[in-house]
């Protein structure tokens, strides 16, 4: 029995994938799990794996090309089997053909992915599971072992992130633990401000709560609300903001950036330094994050919402500036996907635009922080004695106590103040 | 240790229980004059003469009611069958009276009765001859099914099954009458519904019992040359089967092959996984291989037979397979 290759949805949101490399010729013998062709997602390189065992009769797709989710690319069939009604499905170039009465089944339905972009956010396997919570993990259904799961649930790994070295793609004990292994491990991000993470690291890291920290919980929240906020107010000098703005303008309009561009880099580069804030709280632990996803508030005719720039820290001044003008036109367009608005990781909110000067934003939880960004205003201050007018700019960040003392947020902030007031720490 | 035969050590936990107790008796074909049809009963006619070591008619259902009877009244009978095969034609007293009458008695009457005999498959016995029972015999509620590999555990199991209460349903393996194995010279009694960890290592769990322990054995002695060390868990007794064991190695190796004698369909093994699925869901990291008996009569010629047995070869590639080495 022949089994159909399809472009797979490799990862949450993939619709397309471009076919970077076929590993396999036409003629190849090809078993259950081997690595047909790389392809790259939106996301990443990924690996499209063969589902049943045979010989790769046919590719339908050169190398380059791109192809939607659920499109046929591929036969893997016996050597003399016949496929001429599956060649002729393939070169029709039609959409995906998983689905309903075709000519040749696939040996086993649950393996041949069928996905469609609208029907699933598809994983590297048959859309069986539920999609995540937004909050749970940015992966799709993945296949995985019972015990790998928990392992990865247990070491906070993200399955959506493993490749699987199992049959079909399963991941399994061995792939959980190399993982952890690259990943630097558990403990690195609970005690001191990681810089970066490293390569292949998981995306978060549960850790439970410590004793001091339930009761710091309970006390607060019992002062003051659910969510204990407290606001710390930092003033900026932005006077090299000012100058690196009129420098790029200078060099021509496709140059220009906005101070809140810079902001969003600067908070974005300060998170991935301060995983302490950069983090949900779930009642009994505390996920810190090793990605940066930063929500932005954004005001519609509807009201609020918050779109996420995923991965902020690792975007260039440039992407961070085009992706926000994206997205907030795309609100106001009331266009927005959930998996758009869901899974920031800090948040921040603007109004300087409409000449606040300094206000305080309200915690986006399971986030732990958001910082409210004022008005640039020029200010008379004293410079050594003297006194002279200085660009200025009030930020106030909203802590959630459970998970944020005041020394911590402070922490942030003086690093935030590195990047704004020294813009040139953004590319250091 | 004395090194002895796996016969020899049934033929001893019989002469002690003989000695230690005068209600135990012993019944069956060619048990008395001809000292047992493989020889377990040696020399027991004469010690305990002809009204304890009882030779019978080829009457399976009516030595085991006899046997059933004089339960009922007092005695602890021991019915030898020549083999299981042939005991097909005594189940409804094995099943319907052995298993039942404490049940339907109320309780007022308990049958201390063992049945014992060869089970499974042996060299060119073909169809009607080499069949495995025991997952037949493990399905009835009042019945204990114990099924030794080694010498030691026969010996002490059987001593076991003789002082127990209930009725024991004890398999042996005519394969395994000539095996060796280290027995103490001194009293011991192995429990009922104990497995026993016959070989340890972390790679993988293989979980059998009876005559397939030897086979499970050679398979790891197989896959240590290749650094796979796997835990072998006998079970010694299918029912009732000892789950916390069958649980540590799982949760210990994360990957179970269930080996048995018997056909694949509601076998042993089948309960066997239904237990590590429900207490180790968690704990696996592939699914769960059984490697069984073809579902076929056993073939007569010779290549037939060997293709239909489980050995050591299906073992080792069950492993493999579970370790994702294949």
């Amino acid at each position: 029995m022949a089994t159909k290759v399809f472009m797979e949805a490799l990862s949450p949101t993939m619709e397309e994938g471009r076919l970077v490399k076929w590993n396999k010729n036409e003629g190849d013998a090809v078993k259950s799990g081997d690595v047909l062709a790389e392809v790259e997602t939106d996301k990443a390189i990924m690996e499209l794996v063969a589902r049943g065992d045979g010989i790769l009769r046919k590719r339908f797709v050169g190398e380059g090309e791109s192809k939607p989710v659920g499109q046929l690319v591929g036969v893997i069939a016996g050597a003399d089997e016949n496929i001429d009604a599956l060649v002729a499905e393939g070169s029709g170039g039609g959409s995906a053909g998983g689905s309903g009465a075709t000519p040749v089944a696939s040996p086993k339905p649950p393996e041949a992915p069928v996905a469609k972009p609208t029907e699933s956010a598809g994983g590297t396997s048959a859309p069986q599971a539920p999609v995540a919570a937004p909050h749970e993990s940015n992966g799709g259904p993945v296949r995985s072992s019972p015990l790998a799961r928990r392992m990865a649930s247990e070491r906070g790994v993200d399955l959506g992130r493993l490749q699987g070295s199992g049959p079909g793609g399963r991941i399994i004990k061995r792939d959980i633990e190399s993982a952890a292994q690259s990943g630097g491990g558990a403990s690195a991000a609970a005690s001191a401000p990681a810089p970066r993470r490293a390569a292949g690291a998981g995306d978060y890291e549960d850790v439970a709560l410590t004793q001091i920290r339930k009761t710091i919980a309970k006390r607060l929240a019992e002062s003051i609300g659910p969510i204990p906020t407290f606001y710390l107010t930092a003033d900026f000098d932005l006077t090299r903001v000012t100058e690196m703005r009129a420098a790029m303008a200078a060099m021509g309009d496709q140059f220009k950036v906005s101070v809140n561009d810079i902001v969003l880099k600067a908070v974005a580069t300060a998170l991935s330094q301060h995983p302490e804030v950069n983090a949900h709280w779930l009642g009994d632990r505390i996920r810190y994050h090793n990605r940066v996803h930063l929500g932005v508030a954004v005001a519609t005719d509807d009201g609020l919402i918050v779109p996420v720039i995923f991965d902020a820290d690792t975007k260039r001044m440039s992407e961070i500036s085009q992706e926000t003008r994206a997205l907030a036109k795309r609100a106001r367009e009331r266009k927005l996907t959930p998996a758009e608005y869901t899974g920031s990781t800090f948040s921040v909110s603007n109004l300087g635009m409409f000449g606040i000067d300094q206000f305080t934003a309200i915690i986006n939880p399971p986030e732990v922080g958001i910082l409210a960004i004022g008005a640039a205003r020029n200010e008379v201050v004293d410079v050594d004695g003297s006194y002279e007018t200085r660009p200025r700019m009030k930020v106030t960040m909203s802590c959630d106590h459970r998970a944020v003392d005041g020394a911590v947020g402070a922490a942030f902030l003086q690093t935030l103040r590195r990047c704004i007031e020294n813009p040139l720490m953004l590319v250091y | 240790m004395p090194i002895i035969t796996y016969r020899d050590a049934l033929s001893q936990a019989l002469r002690e229980e003989m000695q230690r107790d005068d209600r135990v008796f012993l019944m069956g074909e060619e048990v008395a004059v001809y000292q047992g049809a493989y020889k377990v009963s040696k020399g027991l006619l004469q010690e305990f003469g002809e009204m304890r070591v009882v030779d019978t008619p080829i009457t399976e259902l009516g030595f085991a009611g006899v046997g059933v009877g004089a339960a009922m009244v007092g005695l602890r009978p021991i019915i030898e069958f020549m083999t299981w095969n042939f005991a097909v034609l005594a189940l409804d007293q094995v099943l319907n009276a052995a298993a039942k009458l404490l049940y339907m008695s109320g309780g007022q009457y308990n049958i201390p009765i063992v049945f014992r005999g060869p089970n499974g498959a042996a060299l060119q016995l073909s169809a009607q001859h080499s069949q495995s029972f025991e997952s037949w015999l493990a399905h009835i509620p009042g019945l204990k099914v114990v099924t030794p590999g080694t010498p030691y555990d026969a010996k002490g199991l059987l001593k076991s099954a003789i002082r127990d209460d209930n009725p024991v349903c004890f398999l042996e393996g005519e394969m395994l009458y000539n095996t060796k194995g280290e027995v103490p010279e001194e009293e011991y009694t192995i429990p009922i519904g104990k497995a026993d960890l016959k070989r340890e290592g972390d790679a993988c769990s293989i979980i059998t019992n009876g005559k397939m322990v030897l086979v499970a054995m050679q398979a790891a002695d197989q896959l240590a040359k290749d650094g796979i060390k796997v835990d072998v868990v006998d079970l010694r007794t299918v029912r009732p089967m000892d789950v916390e064991a069958i649980r540590m190695s799982v949760m210990k190796t994360n990957r179970a092959v269930v080996l048995e004698e018997g056909w694949e369909l509601a076998g042993i093994g089948a309960q066997t996984v239904d237990y590590i699925q429900r207490d180790c869901f968690d704990m696996l990291d592939a699914p769960v291989i059984r490697v069984h008996q073809a579902d076929v009569p056993m073939p007569y010629a010779k290549n037939l037979e060997r293709a239909a047995k489980p050995d050591a070869a299906k073992t080792i590639a069950a492993v493999r397979k579970v370790m994702y080495l294949d």
